[in-house]
C-alpha cells in the first residue's frame, strides 16, 4: 500500500502525530474567564457591577471589623484605644463588647455556677434524637429517649430530682396499665385508662409524693428561674421544645384535616387557618395579655411557659401542612393497599402510611424548625432577654451606650450558623430520601 | 362495601356505635365536638369571671373615644382629636402600603436574583448565593434592625445636602437620603388630572382586552398577534397624549435642600424605609429559591423538544418554559405575600405605625380593651390573609392539571 502512494503522493506520514495542547484561549485561567466572567457584553456589565459591589462592601467591612478592639472595658476605653493606634477619623469595630458579655448573650442571666448545664442538656437532646434520625442504632436506645425529657427539665431548671422523676413515674404507670390492659382487657377500656391513670396520678399523687421523697433525700441542683433563662440559650429552649411538643400535634391536625368525617376535618381546617392567619407577634401578646383571661381566676404562670405553649400552637399548624403535604404526596395506592389489606385506620396509618409520609416531609419539618428558630427573637417584644432583647440591654447599659453595629453582627452571624447548617442538613436529607426513593 | 352486605341489617345495638365502622364515626365526631364544646365553654366562663372580677365588659365603645395619640404616617387625613377607630384604620392603611409596596418589591428582587442566579456568570451567580442564603439564614427583626441603624447612621445629615459645597448629593438629582428620612418628589395634580388617572386606568384595561383577543384568535387560527409592541404603545400614548392635550396637569414638587432641612416633596419615614427594604429583601431571598427552583422543575427535555420543533430561545421561553414554570411559582409566590404581609407587624422593631402600633399597641394601652382590641387585630390580619388564599385557591383550581 504505501509503496504505491510513494509513487503518487510526495510525502505519506506512517506514524501519530503527538497530540497538541487546546490553543491558549480554550483552557486555564484565561478560557475560564471569557468564558464565565466575559462572554457577552451584558454579561460584562454584570462582571464589572458585581465587582464594585464586592469591593465596596468589602472595602467597607473588612478594615472595620479587622482592626476591631478586643479586650476593653467600655465603649469610650475602646475609642481611646483606637485614637492611639489610628489616624482620626478611621471607622473601627469595638468587639470588646463581645469578648466581655459573650456569656450573658448565649446564656442570659444563668447563675454563672450552672453555666454546664444548658450545654449538657443539649447534649442530652441531641444523643436522644439521634436513634429516631438514624434507624440503623440500636433501638434500644430510645429508653434514652424516653427519659430525655425529665432529664432535660432537671438540668435546665433544677430544683430536686423527684419532680421530675415523679413525672417519670406517671409515664411509666401508663405504660404499665397499658402493656398489662392489652394483654387481658378490653381495647377501649385500656385506652382510657392508659389516659386517665397517669393523668390522676399527677394531679393528685405526684406532688405529694415529690415533696416526701425531697423531705427524705433532697437530692438536686439550684433551682434556676424562667426569667432567668435568656440569650441563645432562651431561643434553643423555645425553639426546641416547641418543634418537638407541636409535631405529633401537628402530625394529628394533619390527619384530621385529610378525615372523611366532616367535623373533625372542618375543626382541623379552622385551627389551621386561625393560627396560620394571623403573625406569631400578634399571638406572642395574646398569650402575655389575654392567657389570663381565659384561664381560672387566680392561676398565674410563667411567661416562659406560656410563650412555649403559644409557639407550639404555631408552629404546630405550620407542620400539619408540611405533613398534610408528605400525606397529599404518596401515591394513592399505597392508601389502597393498606386498606385491602384489612388494616384499620390507625394500624394502616402507623405502619403504613406515616412512615412513608413523615419520611417525605423531614426536609419541610426542618424548614419550619428554622422558621420558629429565627422567630424566636420575637419574644423581645414581650419583655424577654432572647440575644435581641439582650441586645437592647447591653446598648442601654452605662458601659456601652452607644455601640450598634458589633453586637448585632455577632448575633446574626450566629443565627447564621445555625440556621446555614440545618438548612444544608435538610437539603443533604432531601438529596438521600430522594435517592433512596428511585 | 362488602361488610356492609354481610353484617345483619335488622335491629340497631348501641355497640355498634363503638364496634361498626359504619356508626363508628358519628360516635367519634360526637365525642369530639363534645370535648370541643367543653372546652370551650370553660374558657368562655373563665373568661366571664375574670372580666367580672375586673369589673369589665366587652365593648367595643371604645373605639368612638378620642384617640389623643399622633401618627407621624397617615395616608387619610388624621389628628389626634379623631378616634381610636380612625386611629386603627390609619394603623391598618399603613400596614397594607408597606406590604403591597413590599410584594412588588420583593418580587422585582426576588426574580432577578432568582434568575441572576442561574446565571453563567460566576461572580454575579455567587453573589446571588450569598444574598439568598444571607437573608434566609438570619432572623427578619435583626435585619429591620440593621436596616434601620445603616439608614439612620450611615446616611448623611440633611444640612449636608444644603450650602454653596454640599458634602452630599440627591439620587439622580430628586431623591435625598437622610438620616432623617428620606425626601421624594410629591406629586402635585392640576386642573383634569382625574381625566389623566381615568385614561390611564382605561388603557390598562385595553391591554388586558387586546391580550384575550391575541390568544384567542391565536387559539382560533393559530395566528399570532403582535403583543408586546401594541400593548406599550396602548400603555403609553393614549397617556401621554391627554396628558400634553391638558397642558401637563401632573407636575412634581421636588425637595429642596433648605439650611436644616428638606422644603417640598414627600419625607418618607426611616422606620418605612427600612421595613419596606428589610422585609422586600427577606422576602426576595425566599421568591429568588421558589423562582429558580420553577424553572429548573422544568425538565430540559421540554426545551430540547421545542428546539426540535423550530422554536427560537426567546419564543421557547415565553411559550413553553415560562407557562409551565408559573404553574410551578405561583402558589408559593403568593404564600411569601401572605407571609410578607403578616411578617409587616414586626414594625414593632423600627416603630413604624402599622395596625399593630396602633389598635393593638397604643390604643389597648390608653383604653385597658385588650380582649376587644386583640380580637380586632387578629381579625383584621386573618380578614386579609383568607382573602390573599382565597385568590391563591381560584388560581390553583384554574391552571392546576385536571387527573383523575
Amino acid at each position: 500500500m504505501s509503496d504505491t502512494h510513494a509513487q503518487t503522493v510526495a510525502q505519506v506520514r506512517d506514524t501519530m502525530l503527538p497530540p497538541a495542547p487546546p490553543p491558549r484561549r480554550e483552557t486555564g485561567a484565561i478560557h475560564w474567564l471569557r468564558e464565565n466572567l466575559f462572554s457577552g457584553w451584558l454579561n460584562i456589565v454584570l462582571t464589572i457591577l458585581a465587582i464594585w459591589l464586592v469591593w465596596t462592601v468589602l472595602s467597607g467591612f473588612v478594615p472595620w471589623a479587622w482592626r476591631g478592639i478586643w479586650g476593653a472595658g467600655s465603649l469610650t476605653e475602646c475609642r481611646q484605644i483606637r485614637d492611639q493606634l489610628y489616624p482620626a477619623g478611621t471607622s473601627v469595630a469595638c468587639w470588646s463588647v463581645i469578648s466581655e458579655r459573650w456569656q450573658q448573650l448565649i446564656f442570659g442571666f444563668y447563675p454563672p455556677g450552672g453555666y454546664w448545664r444548658p450545654p449538657v442538656a443539649l447534649a442530652v437532646f441531641l444523643v436522644a434524637v439521634l436513634p429516631i434520625l438514624f434507624t440503623d442504632l440500636p433501638r434500644r436506645l430510645l429508653w434514652l429517649t424516653v427519659a430525655a425529657p425529665f432529664l432535660i427539665f432537671f438540668l435546665l431548671w433544677g430544683g430536686t430530682i423527684w419532680g421530675p422523676l415523679t413525672m417519670a413515674l406517671g409515664v411509666v404507670l401508663g405504660g404499665v396499665v397499658w402493656l398489662t390492659g392489652r394483654r387481658t382487657g378490653s381495647p377501649l377500656v385500656t385506652l382510657v385508662a392508659t389516659i386517665l391513670v397517669p393523668l390522676l396520678f399527677w394531679m393528685f399523687l405526684a406532688k405529694p409524693l415529690a415533696a416526701e421523697l425531697a423531705q427524705l433525700a433532697p437530692w438536686g441542683l439550684p433551682r434556676v428561674a424562667s426569667k432567668d433563662f435568656g440569650g441563645f440559650t432562651l431561643s434553643v429552649v423555645i425553639g426546641l421544645s416547641a418543634i418537638c411538643l407541636s409535631l405529633p400535634l401537628g402530625v394529628l391536625l394533619a390527619l384530621g384535616r385529610r378525615s372523611d368525617m366532616f367535623f373533625i376535618s372542618k375543626i382541623a381546617i379552622a385551627y389551621i387557618e386561625l393560627i396560620r392567619g394571623v403573625p406569631l407577634i400578634v399571638w406572642l401578646f395574646t398569650a402575655q395579655l389575654l392567657l389570663n383571661y381565659f384561664l381560672p381566676r387566680g392561676t398565674n404562670f410563667d411567661l416562659m411557659l406560656r410563650v412555649i405553649i403559644m409557639a407550639t400552637l404555631f408552629a404546630a399548624a405550620y407542620i400539619a401542612e408540611v405533613v398534610r403535604g408528605g400525606l397529599a404526596a404518596l401515591p394513592k395506592g399505597q392508601y389502597e393497599a393498606a386498606d385491602a389489606l384489612g388494616l384499620d385506620y390507625w394500624q394502616a396509618m402507623r405502619l403504613i402510611v406515616l412512615p412513608q409520609a413523615l419520611k417525605i416531609s423531614i426536609p419541610g419539618i426542618v424548614n419550619t424548625f428554622i422558621g420558629l428558630f429565627k422567630d424566636t427573637t420575637l419574644v423581645a417584644f414581650i419583655g424577654m432577654y432572647d440575644p435581641i432583647g439582650l441586645a437592647t440591654a447591653i446598648r442601654a447599659s452605662t458601659d456601652w451606650q452607644g455601640i450598634y453595629w458589633e453586637i448585632y453582627v455577632f448575633i446574626a452571624l450566629v443565627f447564621f450558623i445555625f440556621c446555614f447548617a440545618m438548612s444544608r442538613y435538610s437539603i443533604w436529607l432531601e438529596r438521600r430520601l430522594e435517592r433512596s426513593h428511585r | 362495601m362488602s361488610i356492609a352486605e354481610n353484617s345483619p341489617p335488622r335491629g340497631f345495638r348501641p355497640g355498634q356505635l363503638l364496634y361498626d365502622s359504619r356508626y363508628r364515626s358519628v360516635t367519634i365526631q360526637a365525642i369530639a365536638l363534645a370535648l370541643l364544646a367543653a372546652l370551650l365553654i370553660y374558657l368562655i366562663r373563665n373568661l366571664v369571671d375574670n372580666l367580672h372580677a375586673l369589673g369589665k365588659d366587652i365593648n367595643f365603645g371604645f373605639l368612638d373615644n378620642r384617640a389623643g395619640y399622633d401618627i407621624n404616617q397617615a395616608l387619610i387625613p388624621y389628628s389626634n382629636d379623631m378616634s381610636h377607630g380612625r386611629a386603627a384604620l390609619v394603623g391598618m392603611l399603613n400596614t397594607l402600603l408597606v406590604a403591597s409596596l413590599g410584594c412588588v418589591a420583593a418580587t422585582i428582587f426576588g426574580v432577578l436574583a432568582g434568575v441572576l442566579r442561574l446565571s453563567k456568570n460566576w461572580l454575579v451567580s455567587r453573589i446571588m448565593t450569598v444574598y439568598v442564603e444571607g437573608f434566609r439564614n438570619v432572623p427578619l427583626v435583626l435585619w429591620i434592625i440593621l436596616i434601620y441603624a445603616l439608614l439612620t447612621e450611615a446616611t448623611p445629615q440633611p444640612r449636608d445636602f444644603a450650602g454653596d459645597n454640599p458634602t452630599a448629593s440627591m439620587l439622580f438629582g430628586v431623591i435625598a437620603i437622610t438620616n432623617r428620612g428620606t425626601y421624594i418628589p410629591a406629586p402635585i395634580w392640576g386642573e383634569g388630572g382625574r381625566l389623566l388617572v381615568l385614561v390611564f386606568v382605561l388603557s390598562l384595561i385595553a391591554i388586558w382586552v387586546w391580550r384575550r383577543v391575541a390568544r384567542r384568535r391565536q387559539a382560533a387560527t393559530g395566528r399570532t398577534l403582535p403583543v408586546v409592541w401594541v400593548s406599550l404603545a396602548i400603555l403609553i400614548l393614549p397617556t401621554l397624549i391627554t396628558f400634553l392635550a391638558l397642558g401637563r396637569p401632573l407636575t412634581f414638587d421636588v425637595p429642596e435642600a433648605a439650611r436644616f432641612n428638606f422644603r417640598g416633596g414627600v419625607t418618607v419615614l426611616n422606620s418605612f424605609m427600612a421595613l419596606w427594604l428589610a422585609l422586600s429583601l427577606y422576602t426576595g431571598a425566599f421568591i429568588a429559591e421558589i423562582v429558580r427552583a420553577g424553572i429548573l422543575a422544568i425538565s430540559k427535555g421540554q426545551t430540547e423538544a421545542a428546539y426540535a420543533l423550530g422554536l427560537r430561545p426567546r419564543r421557547t421561553m415565553s411559550l413553553v418554559i415560562l407557562p409551565q414554570a408559573m404553574r410551578v411559582i405561583i402558589p408559593p409566590l403568593i404564600s411569601q405575600y401572605l407571609n410578607l404581609t403578616k411578617n409587616s407587624s414586626l414594625a414593632i422593631a423600627v416603630g413604624y405605625m402599622d395596625v399593630r402600633a396602633t389598635l393593638g399597641g397604643i390604643t389597648i394601652n390608653q383604653t385597658g380593651r385588650e380582649l376587644e382590641g386583640m380580637l380586632l387585630l387578629a381579625g383584621f390580619y386573618l380578614v386579609v390573609s383568607l382573602v390573599i388564599s382565597a385568590a391563591m385557591n381560584l388560581y390553583n383550581r384554574r391552571i392546576a392539571i385536571k387527573e383523575r
